[in-house]
């Protein structure tokens, strides 16, 4: 069905022949014709945000909640670069964006015109792929190949760059394409033969452990189920990255939390000693491995991973599976069983004894105050009090993203929005607001230092003006409580800028958006506060005073192995030396 | 073809690769690359290496198919096994990449680059520059009183010879295309 329309029409069109009901934006000049489009509608809802990084996070929020494809639209120039943030924490997250970009007509470019930058110049090493959109007719095609490419093998975000007056002119507007009329069809099924070979040695395994990760999540509904099936059928632990959590139940007893730098103790110590690892979707990233040539150096590798160059990226593995993860555990259930679901038990129960000592060790553990709110503590309360809730959980960059991480628990995917590859200070609070308007009814709630959340802060009035109830859940230490960590365990504690001076009153500065404040100091009253801030309708801050020195535990050390965790503050005594000293 | 439908035992992917790719010994590779010819798709290319640190020895790019819009990038790098498999698998991940061929793993290929040398100077010299051209078989095609332009193919370190032996001889200037490589035989 081919008609004729303005590009700005064809924009919008698009935008509904690809099933988006909201995107996210701020307006300008070289988009102005889309903003009259989007007016003159009612299907596409959008969120007007206050800076055009809220805008990304917001549609990133969106996408991870949902699974489905997150839009943005900002202007040329500033509007292009503010994106940039959101574009390469999406790149490094692998969430899928599709980010329209006006620009000025393309008769201007190159003369240094008013808001012009070179935006797929600035934005192709953040994007997945982008185009600027030189010829009308050319438009529809491109605005479905970027849902295509955005959506397809490892997702990314996409960005389209339009100037002005391809908006303007008229051209024929053309139908979303069947998805395999697209050359870029990255494979998803996995080779056979490779995986009855870890097969082969998963039914001989004495001490295997699956590590997973975001990719199971972006896989889709199934792959987080097949997962399921395929841990509970074989007996083996599973542990899961920052990305990860929820893809396998926390309640699930072959559950050993989260591993990494700030992992629990028994999740590390299973990977460093196991035999067999079985990577799915995840990326061995440098806050997971600690120091490379340590890392579980007694164990065969396998690695399931949508995108080749993953794979032997950074830690050789013998067993290199490309593919998509749902397909991937499907034939790998199928394989198992058919070969008659022979596991090592007799090897599983010595291996599940030994993780068990690992686990007494109560890695978690830390001193309580009945004086004070230990940032823990309160962490502890609010997954009690929110626990069976519908509940989303975003966080902001820092110490209270780990402490979230360990204390928190969730049960299913999509429901832990966080920024882990760039580890975006900022993101938490536009994260939530893009959640809460994918899911109205849901308690969402950003778990925020108040160092990050004062970062795009100014998204309190996107809260207010679409009626979004996110709770801002701000473990206020007056610090910057990583950065003051790390001085002080590899910096002689010279606490160069690590503490927040000026901070505004967090309950006037909600009550001068129209919001709820609430303040809570001391650990008797938390449960009440929490409580009011769960009920209350509408967005609230809720400073939470807690303990301003309290350090993040366990943590492996910068150039340390995964069995070389400190456990605790009497540990860290000289724990890192001047070699880990250079890592970040 | 795909560039990321991956065979079994193909060497243009990190994962099947037959070789052991944990060696620490520096390699130099040709890779061959089939590219849609489209805005900006060296520069996706070049970007790739600089900003993931590997190195670029010669670069050479033309379009190749002009009805489908393709072009032949080939690029000469060097790195460990596990870089140069890295590099592939990274090139393989950009959108308009059709085709990656590992042209130094993936059988016998023939590499030719062409270079233009200027040698000024007169007397004994001039001749002798015109001697040493002929036995490399370089062709004149540019000639005043005082210089020659001399047009070279070869392999690059014939180029590099033969601008060594020039040097002394008043080796003004040079221009080389960087390296063209096929992989031999059919297809």
């Amino acid at each position: 069905m081919a008609r004729q329309m303005t590009g700005a029409k064809m924009i919008v069109q698009a935008l509904k022949d690809q099933g988006v009901d909201t995107i996210f934006g701020y307006p300008g000049g070289a988009v102005l014709p889309i903003y009259d489009e989007i007016f003159l509608q009612n299907d596409i809802r959008h969120v007007l945000v206050r800076h055009e990084q809220a805008a990304l996070h917001a549609a990133e929020g969106y996408a991870r909640s949902t699974g489905k494809p997150g839009v943005a639209l900002v202007t040329s120039g500033p509007g292009a670069t503010n994106a940039v943030t959101g574009l390469t924490d999406a790149l490094l997250d692998s969430i899928p964006l599709v980010v329209l970009s006006g620009q000025v007509p393309t008769f201007m470019i190159g003369t240094d015109g008013f808001q012009e930058a070179d935006t797929v110049g600035i934005t192709r090493p953040c994007t997945k792929h982008n185009w600027l959109v030189k010829e009308t007719d050319d438009l529809p095609r491109l605005l479905h190949q970027a849902f295509h490419v955005a959506t397809s093998g490892r997702p990314g975000p996409v960005l389209l760059d339009i100037p002005k007056d391809v908006q303007f002119a008229t051209g024929t507007y053309i139908a979303p394409p069947k998805k395999t009329e697209y050359r870029y069809q990255p494979q998803l099924k996995g080779d056979l033969e490779e995986i009855t070979e870890v097969i082969a040695a998963l039914e001989t395994a004495k001490r295997p452990v699956f590590y997973t990760g975001g990719g199971v999540i972006n896989s889709g509904p199934a792959a987080s189920q097949l997962l399921r099936e395929l841990v509970e059928a074989t007996g083996a632990p599973i542990t899961s990255t920052l990305m990860g959590l929820g893809a396998y139940p926390a309640s699930g007893d072959k559950w050993l939390g989260m591993l990494g730098m700030h992992g629990l103790y028994e999740a590390n110590m299973a990977m460093h000693d196991c035999d067999l690892m079985i990577c799915v979707g995840a990326r061995f990233d440098d806050r997971i491995t600690g120091r490379t040539d340590a890392f579980s150096p007694k164990s065969k590798k396998v690695h399931i991973d949508i995108d080749p160059s993953s794979i032997n990226k950074v830690i050789h593995v013998d067993y290199p599976i490309i593919g998509d993860v749902a397909h991937v555990l499907e034939d790998m259930l199928k394989v198992w069983k058919a070969r008659g679901r022979k596991m090592d038990r007799e090897g599983l129960a010595k291996w599940w004894q030994k993780i068990d000592g690992w686990k007494q060790v109560k890695c978690l553990t830390y001193k309580n105050s009945d004086k004070i709110i230990k940032p823990q503590y309160a962490l502890e309360r609010l997954e009690a009090l929110t626990k069976g809730m519908d509940r989303y959980i975003t966080t902001e960059v820092g110490q209270h993203q780990m402490w979230a991480a360990q204390f928190l628990h969730f049960e299913e995917p999509h429901r832990w929005m966080t920024s882990g590859g760039l580890g975006t200070m900022g993101y938490g609070f536009p994260a939530s607001v893009g959640v809460q308007q994918a899911h109205p009814e849901a308690l969402v709630i950003n778990v925020a230092g108040e160092a990050s959340w004062l970062m795009n802060m100014q998204e309190m009035g996107t809260a207010m003006q679409y009626r979004l109830p996110v709770k801002q859940f701000i473990l206020n230490n007056e610090r910057l409580g990583m950065v003051r960590q790390w001085q002080q365990l590899l910096h002689g504690e010279r606490y160069s800028s690590s503490w927040s001076e000026s901070l505004p009153d967090f309950v006037k500065l909600a009550e001068a958006f129209g919001a709820k404040g609430i303040q809570c100091s001391d650990p008797a009253d938390l449960d009440d506060a929490i409580m009011e801030m769960i009920n209350y309708d509408g967005p609230v801050i809720f400073d939470c005073l807690v303990e301003k020195h309290e350090n993040c535990f366990p943590m492996i050390p910068s150039g340390k192995a995964h069995n070389e965790m400190l456990l605790g503050d009497a540990s860290t005594e000289g724990a890192i030396q001047s070699d880990g000293a250079v890592l970040v | 073809m795909n560039a990321l439908h991956i065979k079994k035992g193909a060497t243009s992917h990190s994962a099947y690769n037959l070789r052991p790719t944990y060696g620490d010994a520096v390699e130099q590779h040709t890779l061959a690359v089939l590219v849609d010819n489209e805005a900006g798709v060296l520069a996706r290319v070049i970007g790739l290496f600089s900003g993931r640190g590997y190195n670029i020895e010669s670069l050479t790019v033309a379009e190749v198919d002009h009805t489908g819009k393709r072009s032949r990038i080939t690029i000469v790098t060097r790195g460990t096994p596990l870089v140069i498999e890295q590099i592939k698998a990274q090139l393989g991940r950009i959108i308009p990449v059709h085709q990656v061929n590992d042209l130094t793993v993936e059988g016998p290929s023939v590499e030719r680059e062409l270079a233009l040398i200027k040698v000024s100077g007169g007397g004994d010299k001039r001749v002798e520059a015109l001697r040493l051209a002929d036995i490399f078989r370089a062709k004149v095609v540019d000639s005043t009183l005082e210089s020659f332009v001399f047009e070279l193919t070869g392999a690059p370190d014939k180029i590099d010879a033969f601008a060594e032996l020039m040097r002394p001889l008043g080796l003004s200037e040079i221009a080389r295309t960087g390296v063209a490589a096929l992989s031999r035989g059919e297809s």
